[in-house]
């Protein structure tokens, strides 16, 4: 079993492994992989916690309603999952901040998580107002032959790559 | 018989958590839930990220769709606009350069200890998500300018779905060549 142990797979390996995973998801969940969708459901959940039962009348929380789904059964696996295969490799380690982020703009633990905050936050605004993420538009769309997909996966990567190059390549030289 | 699976709540959750453990372990052995590998893909140096995208459609794309001719499994195309797709497209992006993960890398990234995926990313995207579903009302005029319903590119193009099935799949292998060739 030391494929299991392993620091990295081929690139081709995982992404056939993912292409059988949603066959799979397809066929014993009628469900396409996806994960942005789980977190505007637990948005909705923490609002509850202040502003109870009224929360679910938001116009769109009657479309997601914030209850725990098979989706966000869903994401809280992939934590589950890459934990598994992160303590098999002996990958498993606390960090704040990435080694590339580290020699670019510093090891400041507050200016990346102010950095991440940020983006976290544009990203997932820009997730529910695309209505997807890489997962859910990028692969399991694309595959279902949706335009909507192949319009919104390309806009991803447009918008990540301009504001990296930004980042990378003018704002931190 | 499917149905009643798909019917049953509980055991829904279940297998829901089970295919998330499958999709975490092989996005962390794909090297995905890595800030480094993410941000090499969007600064073009590493292709990484593309060449797991590019197969997993592939492998899908043909698998599914033989699903579907069969019976054993049903499309759900996501509806979408200009104004959705593509600028919300575009936000997102700006969002995951600065952040260097997506929605679903992030959580693979907590899992192998990543703190700035927790409480910076996992925390921006929950507030994202729910300012956007605080505005959702107002932002509809711009969320369904040129709609288009849930279409798909057969449609679109008006030809045989298999036609479309078998020329994404060239244009896949070709780009995975070339991409191979090219030693990105």
């Amino acid at each position: 079993m030391d494929w299991l142990r392993m620091e990295q797979w081929h690139p081709y390996v995982v992404g056939a492994g993912i292409g059988l995973l949603s066959w799979v998801s397809f066929v014993i969940s009628d469900k396409p992989l996806g994960c942005s969708t789980a977190f505007a459901r637990t948005g909705g959940m923490i609002e509850k916690l202040f502003r109870g039962s009224k929360v679910a009348e938001k116009p769109y929380y009657q479309r997601f309603a914030p209850v725990i789904d098979w989706e966000w059964m869903l994401v809280v696996g992939v934590i589950i999952g890459a934990f598994i295969s992160a303590r098999l490799s002996g990958q498993f380690e606390w960090s704040w901040i990435p080694s590339r982020w580290q020699a670019t703009v510093g090891g400041s633990r507050f200016v990346r998580w102010v950095v991440a905050l940020i983006g976290g936050t544009i990203m997932g605004f820009g997730a529910r107002w695309a209505g997807g993420c890489t997962s859910g538009h990028g692969i399991s769309g694309t595959l279902q032959l949706a335009v909507s997909s192949w319009l919104a996966a390309a806009s991803f990567f447009v918008g990540g790559i301009i504001t990296a190059m930004l980042i990378f390549k003018v704002l931190m030289t | 018989m499917l149905a009643a699976i798909h019917a049953k709540r509980k055991l829904q959750l279940l297998i829901g958590l089970g295919l998330g453990i499958v999709f975490g372990f092989l996005l962390q052995k794909g090297g995905v839930t890595n800030y480094d590998v993410i941000i090499g893909q969007l600064l073009l140096s590493d292709f990484t990220v593309v060449r797991i995208m590019l197969s997993a459609v592939l492998v899908g794309t043909l698998g599914v769709h033989l699903l579907t001719a069969m019976g054993w499994a049903r499309l759900h195309p996501k509806p979408g606009s200009i104004g959705m797709s593509v600028l919300g497209g575009l936000i997102f992006g700006v969002g995951f350069g600065l952040l260097g993960y997506c929605p679903g890398t992030v959580a693979g990234a907590v899992g192998q200890g990543c703190l700035d995926a927790l409480f910076g990313g996992v925390v921006g995207i929950l507030l994202g998500a729910w300012v956007f579903a605080a505005l959702y009302p107002r932002l509809e005029p711009i969320l369904t300018k040129v709609d288009f319903g849930e279409l798909t590119l057969p449609e679109l193009l008006k030809v045989n779905r298999w036609a479309v099935v078998a020329a994404v799949a060239v244009l896949l292998v070709i780009l995975l060549v070339l991409i191979d060739k090219a030693r990105l």
